[in-house]
Parts: structure tokens; sequence; C-alpha cells
């Protein structure tokens, strides 16, 4: 499985990641790497085994419908990049 | 709607209802409306590194419950899934959903359409999901501003099949679950606080043609007014558009109202990948019969139940029983009018009427209403021991609304007592003989609309309080005489 | 001269009940340490002096209380991975390089209330991915056995300082091997307990569904007496388990005589150095003359570890480092011009190349069309993986094999080949897979450099696990090596 320039460009744009052009060339390689690595999964039939997405069979656990937390937005706004009259900001989105 | 019968329209409703918790789907936050921004987001709502969702008891109980009401299929077993995007108002940059494994599968709703037959609507799904936040556009020079309180609030969307043809079937299935969350007590329906809001899939197909058009996805749309005209007006864009050679893209559009059209959401457009895969965070939900069962037993009378034992057991309408069944509120307002007055035809009739009309003109709800239950019914008693006339009833009930006291109080105060002593009215029908003696002529030599014209002056003599048919006896009386 | 850093954690806290040695003391003399020895290694990315110092002085009043816990004024490590109220955690990344957390982890509160005081937090992997430590934001950190070599990774920083006596254990993480394979590089003795068993809540997530928290110590003793602390349900973490937490203590001196250890023949292949093979053979001949049977097993898809690992891990960080987007909290680009710009440069600029790629290549196999051939299927195959294990235990008591393919190698040997990188894991990672519990004990050195013992224990069997690698400890002194050049 090969990834090309044009995928890299792609997954990257789904990612939300910025890739310097210069750099394009060698994600391709690796990530195409990777998935020729992946790949080998391939050999192996695995028609009818159930897919594992946990390591054991346990069920959610449930919360009581308690508020337990209260207002810390100080704390909280403390960490962000901006924010005013309380509001996280954010450039405006592109129409 | 102006289209001609050449086309036919499907509908097909995802309606968002935030479920009544008191603490978020997945965080001991408060769900709590109109706190101020950001104080009701903690470190799980804030998607901190490290933090974790831990599933809400009530949420599952509250999405079950809608299941049974829907007579649908319930997941024993279901999944979370992420649906993975990148947007400011979703802190994860994934939302928390249910995909392959939802809480509740296939139902149905049935609506009355205009020509009082009913159609079943098909329910396809209805899974448990977290709600974003709120973005406030351009307010801070020229930035967005965000406000999470919102985010991780539960909601269950109720996906319907595309089974309405026309705005009208759509708004009356909205109505239909509205008034149920708010039955079975699982949602408080709130539409102008975002608490009962749906995305509209419509699209338009000449008649005969078998495969379904390509349709259009209207955004988030939180009134029944709104989705009426959203859809109406998307009907008419794409017919346009059709018959205009074009054709109409699948695509997300949002209702602007102001302007009653809809546009295009273009940040949207580009085909999105959302990625859903299982939420390795969460662990499956796993419910039992006995859990079901048990919340079978919890769920109230529904509509539908309550509308056929209406009609069978107080011998109402359809349509009123239909009316007054819309909301549990309304029903329960009649039913204590009812068991007051015990009388269910009167009961129904002043309910559906004189009352519902003021609340829709004052635009409040039910619960909000200035006359409660109990003093309506006395005013029904009165009209029901002749003390008043309908005609007057409505007077006192303005009275009543405007706080002046109960029934008998405004009858009391404002003497409006029906005249019940023969002499009395007889000597006011003497006098209106006796001051109107050409048209008494009239009347007698046989031109019988004049009679209303004496019962009117002898009523308005009266100040209304003379019993009409009593008055109208003895015109009779002095005819003969 | 006192020589507190050649003591275990268990002398320590012997010393500490016993009035011996006060903890601002020990404290003192681990910061020193640091101070005077950390420019060697980079094994720290935050030295907390005064809250240590603080603590300390804390745990001293509790000790002179009476009945105080028995880790009460041990000073030990975080890796930077676990949030930690007031003090910066930064994952190793420019993303957090100014980030301090507002909360602490589950892990961190469970040790402060037994107790223990936190002399800083360790460098390690860019947000926990790789395997030699030299994906940092703060730089590579170095193995004090050799420092021109890598300690390993991810929690390279923990090991470093451990081995070097920085400070007498720490903590780690461990997704796919990166708790095991640094122990092993730096001669440790490394826990990593059954998937559940710690909880999650506040260490930065990786893979979920894989990592898990644990311990760097100098012996299994000490890992028992960590685990005590950090174990059980916690209500914040839906994965962590409802299992009573034992005393890891009271079963550690069960002897081994008809212990059945099982050798994957898989685990000794050609891609194994030979002499790290025979060090590992040595360690096995050690076991049998304890009285334990060795048992040939097979675990037939092991050979499919790494490639499902490298499709689920990716998977679940391209998700979880989602969050990381500029709006919140940790780092911001400047001037965006618009918001997906923001995104994408925040994005870009705060993550480093391998962080980047594994984003990617889970965005890749999760993404419309692909799904089934790679999320599904690694799933399936994962399932496999763990049926192979589910069997062996049928059989077996505990597995046995080496932690790495080879020693440490050298700094920039493979940090531009990153399919060579994942290699060094392949040991390890079948164990994340299949959420069982493993260790690595030091078990002799080829070239000076340390080599390990991996010990595979069925679910939930930590104390099995802890008395098997105890035993051996009681037998041999690897564990009790110290780099020259630290000793």
């Amino acid at each position: 499985m090969s990834i090309d320039i044009d995928e890299v460009k792609k997954i990257a744009k789904l990612a939300c990641l910025n890739v310097d052009e210069a750099d394009i060339q060698s994600y391709a390689t690796n990530l195409s790497n990777i998935l020729d690595l992946v790949a080998q999964m391939n050999a192996v039939d695995t028609t009818g085994v159930t897919p594992m997405s946990h390591p054991f069979d346990v069920v959610q656990r449930l919360r009581e419908d308690v508020v337990t937390d209260f207002n810390r937005r100080e704390d909280f706004m403390a960490l962000a990049p901006e924010t005013e009259d309380g509001l996280y900001l954010v450039p405006k989105v592109l129409e | 709607m102006s289209y001609d019968s050449n086309w036919e329209v499907v509908i097909g409703l995802e309606i968002h209802c935030q479920l009544a918790t008191k603490s978020k789907i997945f965080s001991g936050s408060s769900t709590a409306y109109g706190a101020e921004p950001n104080t009701q987001a903690n470190a799980v709502d804030l998607a901190l590194p490290g933090v974790l969702p831990v599933f809400n008891k009530e949420a599952l109980r509250l999405a079950v419950k809608f299941g049974l009401a829907v007579d649908a299929e319930i997941g024993m077993r279901s999944v979370f899934d992420r649906k993975n995007y990148f947007y400011p108002d979703s802190p994860k940059a994934y939302q928390i959903t249910q995909m392959d494994h939802p809480i509740v599968g296939v139902g149905h709703m049935d609506i009355e359409l205009e020509n009082g037959e009913t159609k079943r609507i098909g329910i396809t799904r209805a899974h448990l999901e977290e709600d974003a936040g709120k973005s406030m556009h351009g307010a801070y020079h020229g930035m967005t501003g965000i406000d999470l309180n919102r985010a991780g609030t539960p909601l269950i969307e109720i996906v319907s099949e595309p089974d309405m043809s026309s705005a009208k079937e759509a708004v009356a299935y909205m109505r239909k679950i509205h008034s149920l969350v708010r039955y079975i007590e699982i949602s408080d329906g709130n539409m102008q606080e975002g608490s009962f809001r749906c995305d509209a899939n419509v699209s338009v197909r000449p008649v005969g043609q078998k495969e379904l058009g390509t349709r259009a996805e209207l955004k988030n749309i939180n009134s029944f007014r709104f989705v009426e005209k959203a859809i109406n007006i998307e009907i008419e864009r794409q017919i346009d558009v059709i018959e205009d050679g074009g054709k109409v893209v699948q695509e997300t559009r949002l209702y602007d109202a102001d302007k009653n059209e809809t546009r295009s959401m273009r940040s949207t457009e580009e085909a999105n990948d959302y990625r859903y895969f299982p939420d390795p965070d969460l662990l499956p939900v796993v419910i039992d019969e006995a859990y079901v069962d048990a919340l079978r037993k919890e769920l109230p009378e529904l509509p539908e139940q309550k509308k056929q034992r209406y009609i069978k057991e107080f011998e109402l309408s359809s349509y009123d029983a239909d009316v007054i069944t819309s909301s549990r509120e309304l029903a329960d307002y009649f039913e204590t009018v009812n068991a007051k007055c015990g009388d269910a035809k009167l009961a129904a009739n002043w309910v559906t009427g004189e009352l519902a009309a003021r609340l829709n003109k004052e635009e409040i709800e039910i619960t909000d209403s200035k006359v409660d239950a109990g003093a309506y019914a006395g005013l029904l008693l009165r009209i029901k021991d002749n003390t008043i006339s309908g005609k007057i009833a409505k007077d006192v009930f303005e009275a009543m609304w405007q706080g002046e006291g109960s029934a008998d109080e405004v009858i009391e105060s404002k003497g409006l007592k029906q005249i019940t002593d023969s002499s009395a009215i007889e000597a006011m029908v003497d006098e209106v003989i006796v001051n109107n003696p050409t048209q008494f002529e009239e009347l007698k030599s046989g031109k019988d609309k004049m009679m209303g014209f004496f019962v009117g002056q002898v009523m308005k003599a009266s100040a209304g309080k003379a019993n009409p048919g009593q008055v109208n006896q003895l015109m009779q009386k002095k005819l003969k005489g | 001269m006192s020589n507190y850093h050649t003591k275990s954690v268990t002398e320590l806290s012997a010393m500490l009940q016993a009035g011996e040695v006060s903890s601002v003391e020990l404290t003192q003399y681990f910061l020193d340490r640091i101070k005077n020895n950390d420019d060697k290694l980079n094994s720290f990315i935050t030295v907390c002096e005064e809250q240590a110092l603080a603590q300390a002085a804390e745990s001293d009043e509790k000790l002179k209380a009476g009945n105080a816990p028995l880790l009460t004024g041990v000073p030990i490590a975080h890796k930077d991975i676990f949030c930690t109220d007031g003090v910066k955690t930064s994952c190793a990344s420019k993303m957090l390089d100014n980030f301090v957390s507002p909360y602490d982890a589950t892990v961190v509160t469970n040790m402060r209330a037994a107790g223990v005081v936190m002399l800083g937090k360790t460098n390690m992997d860019e947000f926990a991915m790789g395997s030699s430590n030299e994906t940092s934001f703060y730089g590579g950190v170095k193995n004090p056995w050799d420092t021109l070599t890598v300690p390993g990774g991810s929690s390279g920083g923990s090991a470093a300082a451990v081995a070097a006596r920085l400070a007498p254990a720490a903590t780690g993480t461990d997704t796919g091997g990166s708790i095991r394979q640094p122990a092993a590089l730096c001669g440790l003795t490394g826990l990593k307990p059954t998937y559940g068993r710690v909880s999650r809540y506040g260490m930065i997530a990786f893979a979920s569904s894989l990592d898990q928290a644990g311990t760097f110590t100098q012996t299994a003793e000490d890992s028992a007496l960590m685990l005590n602390v950090m174990s059980g349900l916690d209500e914040k973490d839906s994965t962590s388990v409802d299992k009573e937490v034992p005393d890891y203590t009271t079963n550690l001196n069960q002897d081994l005589k008809g212990l059945k250890i099982g050798l994957p023949k898989e685990y000794f292949d050609e891609g194994l150095n030979a002499d790290v093979a025979k060090v590992v053979e040595a360690a096995i001949a050690e076991y049998k003359k304890m009285g334990a049977e060795i048992v040939d097993i097979s675990l037939p898809n092991s050979h499919l570890s790494v490639p499902a690992y490298y499709v689920i891990a990716p998977a679940e960080c391209s998700s979880n480092l989602s969050r990381f987007d500029g709006v919140r909290f940790g780092y911001r680009c400047d001037d965006p011009k618009d918001l997906e710009d923001m995104y994408k440069r925040s994005r870009g600029e705060g993550f480093g190349e391998e962080v980047k790629r594994r984003i990617m290549i889970g965005a890749y196999v999760l993404s419309a069309g692909y799904y089934d051939a790679y999320y599904l299927k690694a799933q399936k195959i994962r399932r496999l993986i763990s049926d192979d294990f589910k069997a062996a235990f049928e059989k077996v008591d505990v597995i046995m094999g080496p932690t790495a393919p080879d020693v440490a190698f050298k700094i920039g040997e493979k940090s531009d080949d990153p399919i060579s990188m994942y290699l060094s894991d392949i040991y390890t990672i079948a164990v994340n897979l299949a959420g069982l519990p493993g260790m690595s004990v030091p078990a002799g050195f080829v070239n000076g450099l340390p080599v390990g013992l991996q010990i595979t224990g069925n679910y939930f069997k930590e104390s099995q696990l802890l008395n098997v690698a105890h035993q051996y400890q009681k037998n041999t002194d690897w564990h009790r090596a110290i780099p020259e050049d630290f000793s």
C-alpha cells in the first residue's frame, strides 16, 4: 500500500495538521512503509473473528445523576491562549 | 403550498431532544440553563488532557423510556462511538454518539392528517449523544467567542424514516414527539432554550418516479413555525432548480427566518469524513429485561391511549380529544375541570374553546394559565346551573383572567347573576313591547325574524342577565296573548 | 557520607518509619543528586524543589504522629504524562510546554494520599510515542549505562532517573512496552499491571484501550509497595476495573516449585540478538534451579502484534490528540488568519514529527473506505493474539522471554527509520493488545549494557508475577547494579 503526496495532503487536512511542503515526500515514504508493515495482517483469514476493542468483556459502569463539579472558570481560563468576558476566543470561521 | 401536484415531497426529521438530567451525560457539571458562560464546564467538558467520560445513569433511563413510548426495540447492548470533526464548540474535536448500536431501534409514531386520517411515521432509531457548546460569532473584535456550558448536555437524536410528504405532516410529527417527551417527562421540550430542535431532510421527485430525489439537510430549526416555513421554502427552491433544468445538490442548508430563505452552509460542505469508531474510553452499555420492564411500568398513560379513553369514556370528538391530549398538562387541566364540574362535554368545549384561544393569544402554556383548573371548573358550574349564560361566562372568564377573583366573586361583585324571576323579566318584555309598537305589529303579522330583535332588546335591557330561553317563552306568550 | 541512593524504596521506607532519616533529608538528598547529575542525562523536565520539600515536611509530621502509611516520606518521580495540579505537565510536547495542570491524575492523588513525595516530572517521548526517548520536545534522554545510547522509551526519563538513582522509584506508562522496554535497557524492574488495574484518569491518553500506568523500581518488592498504593477502582475512569486490590507484598515469599513457565518459540527467533538470548536463557536456567518447570509454547499470531498495534494505537491517538487545537489550553500559533489556519498551524507547529506521523496513520485507517480493511481487521487480529495468550495460560502460569530484541542502541541509530524503531517493541506489544500484566527484570549484561527478562502473567495475577520476579531477585543481584558514573 503506498500513499502519494496528494494523499498525504488529504490526510493532513483531515487531521488538521499543517505539513511543510518540503516534508511531504518523507511523510509519504514513511506512511507508505508503515502501511506495508501493517499489510502483514492481510495474510491471516479473520472471517468470523469478533473484533476486540477492549481487553475485557466488561460493561459500562453508570454514574449517579448528581452535580459534583462547580464553577472553576478562572482556573481553567488561565490556561487558554485568548479569552474575553468568560469566553474562549477563536479566529472566525472563514466562510 | 403553491407547487403543483406533479411533485412528490419526501421528508425525514432528525429531532434533537435534551434529556432532563441534573448533570451532564459524561461529567458532573450542571445542565441548568442560563448560567454565566463557561461556569458549568468542568475539566471533562473542556476536554483537558487526561480526563475521561463516565456515563450518567439517568440519561440511560430517560432514553429507554422514550424507546418504550414509541414502541421501539430497545438496544440491550448499546455502544458509544466517536464522531471526529474539528469545530471550536466541540472541545474534544469528537462527539460521543452512538452509531451502529443505538439505545433505541425501530419504532413508530402516528400522526393525524388534516382529512382526519391517521398516518404512521416510522422511527428508524434514537441514540444517545452529547451536545456541543455555543459559538458567538463576530462579537469580539471580529473573533468568535465560545461558551462550553452546553457541551456535554445529554441528548437523544430521534431519526425518522422519510415518511412525511408535506411540511404540515412534518410539523404534526414533530409536535407529537414534542408532546410525548413531555408526557413521559424525559425532557422539558423547551424550544427557546434549544432543548428541542430538528434537522429536516427534504427532497422532491416527479410523481411516479421511484428513486428518491437528492436531499438537502436543513439544520437546527427550533420552532414549529420555522419547520413548516423552512421546509416549504426548500421544496419550492428544489422544484425551481429542477424545473430550470438544474440539479439539487446534496448539502447542508441553513434556514434564515428573517429572509425566509434557506442557504447553503459552504463551510461544512467539504465531504466530511467523521471516522467513526467505538470510543475506547467507554464500555458497552448493557441492560436486562428486568430493567426495561421496570421502566415500562413507570410509563404514564401515553397521549394516544389517553385520547382513545376520552373518546370512549367522555364521548369527546376525535378532534377535541386530540387537542386536549396534545400536552400532558392540558389533559391534566381538562381532567381536573371535568372532575369538578361533572360535564365532560362542557369541560372539553370550554378548554378547547375560550381557554385555548386565550393561551394562544397570550402565547403562554397551560401551566402559566392565569385561571387554574379548579377556578375554571367553578365558572363552568355556574353555566351548568344556569346562574349565568354562556355569553356572560366569557365576561366572567375575562375578569377572572385579570385577577378579579373566583367565578362566584366576579358574578357577585358585578351582579351578573342571571335573572330567573319571571315577573321581573315579564316586566321588561312588556316595556320593550310598549316602546316598539311598530315592530310588535310586524311580529304579530308573521315576520318571525322580529323575534330575534325583541329577545335582543330584552337581553340588552337586562344587561345580559335574563335567560334568553325564558325571554323567548314569554314573548311567545305575549304573541298568543 | 550517606548513600541513600543505593537503597531500595523498601529500605528507605523502613528507615523513615524507624526515624533514621527524615523525609526532608531524603528529599533534599535526591534533589541534590538530580541537580548534580541530570545535566548528563536530561531525565527530568521539571524538578519541584519547593513543593517536594513542603510535601516532605508534611510527611515528616505524619511519620512523627505514628501509624503513617509505609510509603510516607519516600520521594519518587512522575512521568510527565501524569497531570499534576499546579505543576507543568507537558507530555514532552511543545503543544503543552505552557500547560500547568489544574488537577491531579488519580495515580498522583493516590501517591500523595500515601504520603509519597514528588521530586519532579520526568522526560519521555512526546505523548509517549517512541521507543528511545528521542521524540521529546525537551531533547533526548541518555542511558546512564552509556550516555551515547538511548534509555528506551517512551518512559525513558523515569528509567534513566531511577537507573542513575536520581530517584528511588518512578512512575511510567506502558502502551506498547513503554515501561518494560526502558526498564530492560536501563537495568530496572519495570511493572505494567493488567489493563484497568490502575486508573487512567489524568494520565494524558495516547491509546486508550492499551495505556496502563506502572512503575520503575530497583526491586520487585518495591513494585509491590507502589502497586498497593496506585491500584484500584476509580469512579472517574469507566475502564478501571472493580476488583479488590490485594496487598501485593504478602505473596512475595512463595517458592517456585512446580511453577510452569511458558517459553514462546516466537520470542526466540532470528530477530533476537544472540548474546541477549544467552542472558535470557541463563535467567531461565536460574528459574529451573528454583524448581520451576519449563514448557515450550507457541503464540502463533505474535508476529502480527506490531502490525495490529500500528493500526489500533494510531487510530486511537489520532482521535485522542484532536483536543489539542489551540483553543482552551496549550500552544496556539502566532497570528492565525482564520480558524482553519489556527488549527492546522497550532497542531502542525505544536506536535513533533513522530506524533504527526501517527496521527496521520490513525486518520487514514479510520477514514471512509479503509475502516474495515485496517481498523476492523486489526481488532480481529487483536482477538487472535489475545486468544493465543488465553490458550497459553491454560498450560502455564507465566510466560518468559526477552523484553527487547537487543540492548540499548546508539542515539540517532533508529531515529530516521520509524519501522526499525517500532520493531524494538516486538516482544512487548502483544501483552498490551491482550491487556495482560507484564514485567521486565534485570537479568544480566551484554557489552556492559543491561538485558531484561520479560515475565508476563495472567489477568490480575500481579501478586504471582511479583513473587516470580522477587524469587529471582533473591537469588541474583543484577538488579543491584548501579552505573559506574552514578554509583
